[in-house]
């Protein structure tokens, strides 16, 4: 019972520390809509995605060695899936405070470079992610037609080597659903880097300010 | 010219000494971890720290490691570092961090990429984050998600572990 208590307190502590509303998405919760700034200064909201089958939407950012592990990845997860209707919805969660090389001219910079067919969205005020309780980068959310949870997780099973990857499993909840069926394995864990959400610093990215015209 | 070209070539004759300095073994495969944690007697405290040398946070704490480990190893105390960095970046990533940053603890370099298999062999709703430590000592365990503000906060981690299980802890003693 000491134990419960304990761990019951701790878990309550760490909610309080990394985020104000203890609200996080799990399999079968509707996504509520949201609109955060694209790389291209546009305003995106998920309600803009209305026609499509579903979306795979991932938080990712620069500076984590995942998250560039699997850039490409991304890519070619897009490239393979939104002409079926399941489109990437990229998300930077990164407080470009706590990391420069997230700001809003950088992420601007590598959607340019590496020409990310998807749009690419900044959460520097650390709004969204918290919604959907996302605490690492990369974390995919594959949402359905009705924009309900169907999957939460890993891309794959090998984020150093694509090459040694046996299981792609945004790949097969997308197939599964595409079957009418519920994805196996729903919910997958994935070591990534931690998101940080910084005590007493401002949540305004400066560089996002007067997004440059195109 | 003569003279730097014989000390870049004597810096790089000692680098091996440097290097051997942070002796560390790499798993690749979770179960060796839980070999080694199999080893420990039921009296002995593990304190386990997931880490990355790209993981900020993880940084931050490890100095906190290195002094808990100065100031209580023992036969029934003792400290691992698990890093989690990726074994093909061992020469450009892990070893120049050990190079600049010396641990004192054990350290492991687990590369079990299949992680969605052995992350809740560590602790069922552990989500992935890094850092997270873990404490064993016999049949009991506890965790810490997210990183150490200070190192009295990881002893007062290690205490209040004590407390719960009703043995002596070994921490603050002599204060």
């Amino acid at each position: 019972m000491k134990i419960h208590t304990l761990s019951l307190a701790l878990s309550g502590l760490l909610l309080c520390a990394f985020n104000d509303s203890p609200s996080k998405y799990t399999i079968g919760d509707k996504a509520e809509d949201f609109t955060l700034r694209n790389v291209d200064g546009r305003m995106i909201s998920l309600s803009d995605y209305g026609h499509a089958e579903g979306v795979i939407v991932v938080f990712t950012c620069l500076h984590c060695p995942y998250a560039e592990l699997y850039e490409h990845r991304i890519i070619e997860l897009h490239k393979k899936y939104a002409p079926k209707g399941y489109p990437v919805l990229a998300i930077n969660p990164t407080n470009p405070f706590l990391f420069p090389e997230d700001n809003f001219e950088k992420m601007r910079a590598r959607a340019k470079a590496r020409r990310y067919p998807f749009n690419y969205l900044q959460d520097s005020a650390q709004v969204v992610f918290p919604r959907f309780g996302a605490v690492r980068t990369p974390h995919v959310y594959l949402l359905d037609k009705a924009r309900i949870v169907r999957y939460i997780g890993a891309i794959d099973d090998n984020a150093e080597s694509p090459q040694a990857v046996k299981r792609r499993y945004v790949e097969e909840a997308i197939a599964a659903l595409m079957r009418g069926e519920r994805p196996n394995p729903e919910i997958t864990q994935a070591i990534g880097c931690p998101i940080r959400v910084p005590k007493n610093v401002p949540l305004v990215d400066s560089t996002a300010a007067s997004p440059r015209r195109r | 010219m003569r003279i730097v070209y014989t000390f870049s070539l004597l810096l790089v004759l000692l680098a091996p000494c440097a290097l051997s300095a942070q002796v560390f073994k790499i798993y690749d495969n979770f179960s060796e971890l839980e070999e080694r944690i199999a080893q420990a007697k039921s009296n002995t405290l593990l304190v386990i720290n997931f880490w990355a040398t790209f993981c900020k946070p993880c940084i931050n704490e490890l100095s906190y490691f290195n002094e808990l480990h100065q100031r209580y190893a023992s036969a029934d105390f003792e400290v691992l570092l698990v890093s989690l960095d990726f074994k093909s970046q061992l020469e450009k990533k892990f070893l120049p961090f050990l190079r600049s940053t010396p641990l004192q603890p054990e350290v492991i370099l687990l590369s079990d990429q299949n992680s969605d298999e052995w992350i809740p062999r560590v602790k069922p709703d552990w989500n992935g984050a890094i850092p997270v430590t873990l404490l064993i000592r016999g049949a009991e365990r506890d965790y810490h998600e997210g990183e150490f503000e200070n190192f009295k906060e990881l002893e007062d981690f290690i205490q209040k572990f004590f407390e719960r299980i009703g043995e002596p802890s070994p921490v603050y003693q002599g204060n």
